[in-house]
């Protein structure tokens, strides 16, 4: 087989199926065969941080974009689908001790009489589930040009982002009557008359966010092996010599950044399903830090290390957290520590340094096989 | 005399024998009292403990974890619930809502306890309330709340919102003749609903009476340099204070510096206790009125006992305020209910509440409502320079819980 002529034809090596596969059986068999109801559903929360994570690699770790308000998009997802399922759970039945009922119990409680006018798409699920990622990616596109035309970039763009998202907080923290403020919307019952609380339903919902992932993982390959994706390498390691070459350097960075907002927000929607509430401590500062940890322990060049990097740090977020209820937030702390220290690229650097050469030997290749992916960051430096 | 003696000196071995021989007697069956597979052996029972001990909210649930351990540990002393001692499980919401969610299910699910005490914030019981209410577990919750709710599965061992506020305004109206009130909170549901309902008495209630202004500050605020001026331009009878954790700080020490002395102006608190004192230091609040039901100071044997115990297994310094008291309810309340009840069953237990009576509360007397919220006294104290409350009064009779009050909706 000529390793060239798959590359042209299939945006995936042979080596890259492999992985992904892996992955799927690992979350589709593995996980669903080793853990009881309530572990997997855990597993299911993590696996919608892992949609962020992926956006993230391809913003941060292809085109060199750091954002730290990812929560943002995350949260915006998770919101629009909080809104159709708690007007379904609004019913004038189910609400009919409040003084107007029909309407979100929030909204009661602040003293509103009638429906927001922006409330009311949300009755639609087509509509719903087309804002999640819409909206986002709306917002992402008006954040990108404002930034990236005036060639804002680096560091200045992660605290703008990262202001955003203080800002978003503050926004749904202040107008609690159409938001639910802090407490968030919580109590999130049926979607379009099937209840999501039950043990099956989380069950279903799992295996839908499995797909959807291993969905948004083998887009970013396909993206990355295209020209596209070569020129956001580009671009993040010499970004005028793309200019002067005649691209226009900010359209492919309001992409990304597009591009990792809807993933986000596809993650958030997921997690709104599957946990039942969102709240504002989804949208913040901190958890958008978060989603760039879990990207940087699972290492920001590997899309399979992003999501494997969910999954790990949040095991141990939640082991620890309950095996040591007074001192986790210190164990968590040295976990990140020892990986920036230890291994800067996170687990795709190790898998990359000590475990892929090993299986090459193995198969008795020589060489790692060229493929459609990119390549480490190392590698670039040289060939500058 | 000697035939006294003589029968004393009989009756000795007996009563030593006595406790143990009971203790096989009346435990019931394990089967028995536990037909739903929650986590009780013939030895023990697990009940689970639910707060924050790390994050923001740490500082203020860390009263109510001590508190609690308290209660198990005297429960177990004087010889279990139904014959069993309580083991508990603790697991750290992590001032995080949907963390509270996620542990809420690990206690019910995994753990199967019979019963959990937790939760502080409203918002921490939005988050787990759907969780209690799906799996049928059982929440003692400690912290006065915004009422507008009620479920099955919960025991609102705090006070909510009209038992708190209305006594306590009838008391200043009446008491300092107070006419005019500026209503401050941090903003969220619980500040918000509360001074709703202050309002709602104070324009529809009481007679002469007027709001002349109402404020509401982001949570964790330190900015009230405007606000001050302002009532100090309006300067209102009364300032009503629903401010909450940090912002406390700030508020009461611009006050004192802007020079408004709270021995000549009247300020009433319902977010306060002896807790947040030890923050806001006792030289920056002497003379405010806090309004709820228990202050550390309370005179009584129970509470004497209580206190004493307290220091005794945290420490001489520890000070206990009005959530702490509420939160060592909720194991009490949980034994009682159960030896009425018969049994751990979450069912039985939620049927049996009603009218649960605990008379060693260290606030006096409570008394479970079917709407499963507390009968209970309302005191209005003074703050003193140390830290602690001046108990000046306190309402006659228990109040009873109205979480959806007409008329003030």
């Amino acid at each position: 087989m000529s390793g060239t002529a798959s590359v042209k034809t299939f945006f995936l090596s042979r080596k890259d199926v492999v992985c992904i596969l892996i992955l799927a059986v690992v979350i589709m068999v593995v996980f669903p065969l080793a853990f009881d109801n309530f572990r997997l559903n855990l597993v299911g929360k993590y696996i919608t941080y892992a949609f962020v994570a992926v956006g993230l690699v391809m913003c941060w770790g292809d085109a060199g974009i750091l954002s730290l308000g990812q929560g943002i998009f995350f949260g915006i997802g998770g919101y629009a689908m909080a809104m159709f399922l708690k007007l379904e759970a609004s019913s004038p039945e189910n609400t009919k001790i409040q003084s107007t009922p029909g309407i979100p119990d929030f909204m009661d409680w602040n003293q509103l009489t009638a429906l927001p006018w922006f409330w009311q798409p949300f009755h639609s699920f087509t509509f719903t589930v087309f804002a999640v990622v819409a909206v986002p990616a709306l917002l992402a596109l008006v954040i990108g040009l404002a930034m990236f035309k005036r060639r804002v970039g680096g560091t200045y763009f992660a605290i703008i982002t990262q202001a955003f998202a203080a800002i978003l907080t503050i926004l749904i923290i202040g107008q609690q009557g159409y938001t639910g403020g802090v407490n968030g919307m919580t109590d999130l019952r049926t979607l379009m008359g099937w209840d999501i609380r039950t043990d099956h339903a989380k069950y279903v919902l799992y295996f839908i966010s499995c797909l959807l992932l291993i969905g948004c993982v083998v887009f970013a390959y396909w993206v990355r092996a295209s020209k596209l994706g070569r020129i956001l390498v580009a671009m993040r390691d010499k970004e005028d010599r793309v200019r002067f070459s005649g691209y226009d350097v900010a359209d492919f960075k309001v992409f990304v950044f597009c591009l990792a907002a809807a993933f986000a927000a596809i993650g958030g929607a997921m997690f709104t399903l599957q946990v039942g509430f969102m709240s504002p401590s989804f949208v913040g500062i901190i958890p958008s830090i978060e989603f760039v940890i879990l990207c940087a322990v699972g290492g920001r060049t590997s899309v399979l290390g992003a999501v494997y990097g969910a999954l790990l740090v949040n095991f141990a977020k939640t082991t620890l957290s309950e095996s040591f209820p007074q001192l986790w937030l210190l164990g968590l702390g040295a976990l990140f520590i020892a990986v920036v220290v230890l291994f800067p690229d996170g687990l795709a650097g190790l898998y990359r340094t000590w475990i892929d050469p090993r299986i090459d030997r193995l198969l008795g290749r020589a060489k790692p096989e060229i493929t459609g992916s990119i390549p480490p960051a190392e590698l670039t430096e040289t060939t500058r | 005399m000697r035939r006294r003696l003589l029968m004393g000196m009989a009756a000795l071995p007996a009563a030593a024998l006595l406790p143990r021989a009971g203790f096989a007697a009346d435990k019931p069956a394990t089967a028995a009292v536990n037909t739903t597979g929650l986590a009780v052996t013939d030895d023990t029972v697990t009940v689970g403990i639910l707060h924050s001990i790390t994050g923001t909210m740490a500082i203020s649930e860390t009263g109510s974890v001590e508190a609690e351990k308290l209660a198990i540990e005297q429960i177990n002393a004087s010889g279990g619930v139904l014959g069993r001692q309580i083991k508990f499980i603790q697991e750290d919401g992590g001032s995080d809502w949907p963390t509270f969610a996620e542990k809420a299910k690990k206690l019910l699910v995994n753990d199967k306890v019979a019963a959990v005490m937790g939760c502080w914030t409203s918002a921490s019981r939005k988050a787990v309330l759907p969780v209690f209410e799906q799996y049928n577990g059982m929440l003692y919750y400690p912290t006065f709340y915004e009422g507008l709710e009620q479920s099955k599965n919960v025991i609102y061992t705090g006070q909510e919102a009209t038992q708190q506020i209305i006594a306590g305004l009838d008391w200043i109206v009446k008491e300092k003749g107070a006419k005019t009130f500026y209503l401050l909170g941090s903003d969220y549901i619980w500040p918000r609903t509360s001074n709703k309902i202050a309002r709602k008495h104070i324009e529809n209630h009481l007679t002469g009476t007027k709001v002349v202004g109402e404020e509401y500050f982001p949570l964790g605020s330190t900015q009230f340099n405007s606000v001050i001026n302002k009532i100090k331009l309006t300067k209102p009878d009364v300032i009503y204070a629903i401010i909450v954790g940090g912002s406390n700080v700030a508020f009461y020490k611009q006050l004192k510096a802007a020079g408004i002395d709270l021995s000549k102006q009247n300020l009433m608190t319902i977010s306060v206790t002896e807790d947040e004192i030890q923050g806001i230091g006792g030289e920056n609040i002497a003379n405010a009125y806090a309004c709820m039901k228990y202050f550390q100071s309370l005179k009584n044997p129970n509470n004497e006992k209580f206190v004493a115990a307290f220091k005794k297994m945290w420490g001489e310094k520890s000070v206990i305020g009005d959530v702490t008291q509420a939160a060592y309810l909720g194991p009490w309340l949980w034994k009682l209910t159960v030896e009425k009840a018969g049994s751990f069953d979450v069912d039985k237990v939620a049927a049996a509440s009603p009218d649960v009576e605990f008379k060693g509360a260290p606030e006096g007397y409570v008394r479970i409502h079917p709407n499963h919220h507390l009968w209970s006294k309302t005191r209005v104290g003074r703050a003193r320079l140390d830290g602690q409350y001046d108990v000046v009064y306190e309402t006659k009779d228990l109040m009873e819980p109205d979480p959806f009050p007409k008329g003030y909706q």
